[in-house]
């Protein structure tokens, strides 16, 4: 496969604009790191976007900093610690998940998967953060949309429309995301031996207290020993963590009053060092990351729901299932998965909570099979090429540009 | 203010219109006496007035949807309203256009404290939603300053947001579902009580899409845990580059407040004589800060803030010692707009939002504005979001006023923009700032957005006037060709 990698935004504009002329189907990558997931493109060609790289701008006091998609997250949160910030959404890196390096995941990457970390629950995901943006339509057509202030309201939010679209939509060329100060201080509480039902409620009584709870999760005892987290691995049953942030009076008062809750259980404590390790685990999904043969769900339902469909799907297939999110997130794998990868097994549990299940990581050979794995092809086909005949016929006048020579830079 | 030119043939047929509706609506949900349609005639931006053809009050979704399918059918345009609140003519109605009123989709359909959230219908308002999960230590964040009145449609329609955005988000950051009616008469289902959706977000974008797309038939909204406890800190500075000085400094040392209002000597003098908040009268700007949390955190902030404030020379420091005096802090924050409407026959309320650093500098442009055009201003301000409201002052029964009110308005939008803002913060683009949209946006940004449009409503039936300069067809957006330096489609208005 042909790849086209641009190094400026005018290129990026050529490159789409050529294979929107020619009717030339294109898969957008940045880090690669994520293309394990869902079904492998049928893209002619690959528009490599990670030559786009670098902050732009970034303002603490505005709590705004625009990058291009290419940019690496830990450069951008290291830059962003030397100011005591964050994403707050806690982009997780999916790399050793999915079989690719770590480290190497991009904010357009990020931003084209809404991938969110623990904090999810209490600071909202990858989209709520999303400002503003620049793309090219497969027209090859510079637009942009939003701006780079947090309230606003100017237009549609073609932003939410980009993030979670997989680049199916437009090639994302610049990137305006909201910043919030890092937490002073971190502490985890851990509820020791709950089966995965207690463990929900657990989470949704801390979730619904005025706790400020910040990141829940329950690793079932199949699934704690594999932390690197002595705390968790050691006393070999089930953990059911509850993260609290803030500043530091705040966060003793809260640890203490939460950990008056579930006084009548077995608890201990996370102090700042190995709840970051723990809570980058949870994030990243390490407790799946060992069995890369294995098919992995990431099912997103209804938070008190979470025990259940894991419970439903474990009564059809062997499956291993921890939750982050409250319950909200279930990230399921399946040792020895059918040929439809448990797809039907999924939608059969996940379907009535009106939950949803994105297609999962699965290894090569069984991408190209079964309806889950068909669900989300990523190649960014320009509109012209997607429907029939009568639509072919207006190729040339719907794309931006009408040349049909490949760009010269493109090696 | 230009709107698509009234079809003439649709009036003629009013009637039976009317007579085709009261089939699908029976009782008095039809109406189509003249008098009756005058309480339709505007929102909450009352310098437009347009009585619709025929108001239509539903009440299940199925009539919403008869009463779609009809109007796509025969081609009748139609007007989505909620509470009728909208600061930017959302819901203007149209000469030849329905006006769908979702007013009677008023029940609280379930509460899930389990998996924090609601599920209500559009027609319930903002602050009913955290009255009925109040005993249970719920809320729901965003709180637009019409909360007593505004429907959680029409906030999801408009994206609405409120004193404690900065913390808590906007509507779009706290809303997990809802069921639509689409223009075809179509019922479909985006999210629901599960945090993340695969596919393309449509949640985020029917928010703030102005009744563009579809019309809301049910909102399942999050519910957050109430914070157990909050103060307010009221500042006084000698400048309002101090005042700005300050909100930097707050969020540099990083902290983000539940709300950091600012007000101008104008807008705090007014508010003053309406409610003796015990305002710092002599004050050039004031920051309301309010902190919220468990005791021990506000404390805490508070005492930050505090030492913040003096850092960058604040002339007086009140923090509300209990929740009474917290309540009368707000008290002239939130009466800012009848107060000001106290000393002026008239007042039009903007909202841009700027990079917050950019304040002052605004600040004084807009006050020399307002000696050019020679009307008084008062700004009350979002700080921590950087989302101005500026109340221009005017007389309507002075010959000329308004229209010099919309062209101070309009500079003061332009401002925003070339510092780097936006047109609009929460009130939405509606009629209002439609004909601005250029200065924001390039031709192609906006035939992107209108392509969305197409994809949802092709005819373009749904509450069409709005937000779009220029209505493009259809079928045109996929050709953006020139030829020979002519724009084509000479016919399209272009308001």
């Amino acid at each position: 496969m042909e790849t086209l990698r641009p190094t400026d935004e005018s290129q990026a504009i050529e490159a789409v604009g050529w294979a929107c002329a020619g009717g030339h189907g294109l898969e957008l990558v940045s880090g690669g790191t994520k293309r394990t997931l869902g079904s492998p493109g049928e893209a002619a060609a690959r528009l490599d976007l990670s030559g786009l790289a670098g902050i732009a701008l970034y303002e603490p006091e505005e709590l705004v900093l625009t990058a291009g998609p290419g940019t690496a997250l830990s450069e951008i949160a290291a830059r962003l610690a030397q100011h005591g910030q964050a994403l707050a959404f806690e982009p997780p890196d999916l790399g050793p998940l999915l079989g690719a390096d770590e480290g190497r995941a991009t904010l357009g990457g990020c931003i084209a998967a809404n991938l969110s970390g623990p904090r999810r629950v209490k600071a909202g995901a990858a989209r709520d953060h999303f400002l503003g943006v620049r793309a090219v339509s497969g027209r090859g057509a510079l637009f942009k949309s939003g701006g780079r202030v947090v309230k606003n309201v100017t237009g549609y939010d073609l932003c939410k429309l980009l993030a979670g679209s997989w680049g199916t939509l437009a090639a994302m060329t610049e990137i305006t995301v909201k910043v919030l100060p890092a937490a002073e201080k971190l502490r985890t509480v851990l509820v020791y031996g709950l089966d995965d039902e207690a463990g929900i409620a657990a989470m949704t009584r801390a979730l619904g207290g005025p706790f400020e709870v910040s990141g829940a999760a329950h690793l079932p005892a199949g699934i704690a020993p594999l932390s690197g987290v002595g705390r968790v691995r050691e006393p070999g049953t089930s953990v059911t963590a509850l993260r609290i942030e803030g500043p530091e009076p705040s966060v003793l008062a809260r640890t203490e009053t939460l950990r008056a809750l579930f006084a009548d259980h077995a608890i201990d404590e996370l102090h700042g060092h190995n709840s970051a390790a723990f809570w980058r685990e949870v994030g990243d999904a390490r407790f799946h990351a060992a069995a890369g043969e294995e098919i992995v769900w990431r099912l997103s339902v209804p938070p008190a729901d979470g025990a259940s469909v894991a419970g439903r799907i474990a009564g059809e297939l062997e499956a291993r299932a921890f939750y982050d999110w409250g319950g909200g997130l279930v990230w399921l794998a399946l040792p020895r998965a059918p040929e439809d990868a448990g797809a039907g097994a999924v939608r059969r549990a996940v379907g009535p909570t009106g939950g949803r299940a994105p297609p999962p990581r699965a290894p090569a050979g069984a991408r190209s099979r079964g309806p889950a794995a068909r669900c989300a092809a990523r190649s960014a086909r320009p509109a012209a090429t997607r429907r029939g005949s009568a639509r072919r016929k207006t190729r040339g006048a719907a794309c931006r540009r009408s040349t049909r020579n490949r760009p010269g830079w493109r090696r | 203010m230009k709107m698509p030119e009234p079809d003439a043939e649709v009036i003629a047929r009013r009637a039976d219109i009317a007579r085709a509706l009261g089939r699908i609506v029976p009782g008095e949900g039809v109406i189509d006496d003249d008098a009756a349609l005058r309480a339709y005639e505007s929102d909450g931006l009352t310098a437009y007035r347009q009585p619709p053809m025929i108001a239509v009050l539903p009440e299940t979704v199925a009539q919403v949807s008869a009463i779609l399918g009809y109007c796509h059918e025969e081609g009748i345009k139609v007007v989505p309203r909620g509470a009728g609140t909208s600061l930017s003519g959302g819901a203007l109605p149209l000469a030849d256009g329905i006006l769908l009123g979702l007013g009677k989709f008023n029940r609280i359909l379930d509460i899930d404290y389990a998996n924090r959230c609601a599920v209500v219908q559009p027609g319930v308002a903002n602050l009913a939603i955290s009255q009925a999960v109040e005993a249970a230590g719920f809320y729901y964040a965003p709180d637009p300053s019409s909360q007593i009145a505004c429907s959680i449609g029409g906030n999801v329609a408009e994206n609405a947001g409120g004193v404690h955005c900065l913390k808590y988000g906007l509507t779009t950051n706290n809303l997990l579902g809802v069921e639509l009616v689409l223009m075809d008469g179509e019922v479909v289902r985006i999210g629901g009580r599960h945090l993340d959706s695969a596919g393309y977000d449509l949640l985020g974008v029917i928010t703030g899409s102005e009744g563009l797309l579809g019309v809301i038939t049910e909102v399942t909204v999050r519910i957050l845990p109430r914070p157990p406890s909050a103060r307010a800190v009221l500042i006084g500075f000698p400048s309002a580059e101090s005042a700005g000085d300050c909100v930097a400094g707050v969020i540099g040392a990083g902290i983000v407040p539940g709300g950091m209002e600012m007000m101008d000597n104008p807008a705090i003098n007014a508010a003053e004589d309406f409610v003796s908040a015990g305002y710092p009268r002599d004050a050039a700007a004031l920051l309301i800060v309010e902190l919220d949390g468990p005791e021990v955190e506000v404390d805490h902030l508070v005492e930050r803030v505090a030492g913040i404030a003096r850092e960058f020379g604040a002339t007086s420091i009140r923090v509300s010692e209990d929740e009474d005096e917290r309540v009368n802090f707000w008290a002239g924050r939130k009466s800012a707009f009848p107060a000001v409407g106290r000393i002026s026959p008239d007042y039009y309320c903007m909202d841009g939002t700027i990079p917050r650093r950019r304040l002052p500098e605004v600040l004084g442009r807009m006050a020399a504005m307002s000696e050019d055009f020679g009307l008084r201003v008062a700004n009350v301000f979002h700080a921590g979001d950087g989302n101005l409201h500026p109340l221009i002052l005017y007389d309507a029964n002075n010959p000329g006023e308004l229209e010099k009110a919309e062209a101070f308005g309009e500079a003061i939008l332009r401002l925003c923009v070339e510092v780097g803002g936006v047109l609009t913060g929460e009130h939405g683009v509606g009629v209002e700032k439609r004909d601005l949209m250029g200065t924001m946006f390039s031709d192609e940004d906006l035939r992107q957005q209108q392509r969305l449009k197409c994809a949802f409503d092709p005819e373009q039936l749904l509450n069409p006037g709005k937000v779009f300069p220029i209505l493009h067809r259809c079928a045109e957006l996929g050709r953006v060709h020139i030829h020979g330096g002519q724009t084509r489609f000479p016919d399209i208005p272009r308001f």
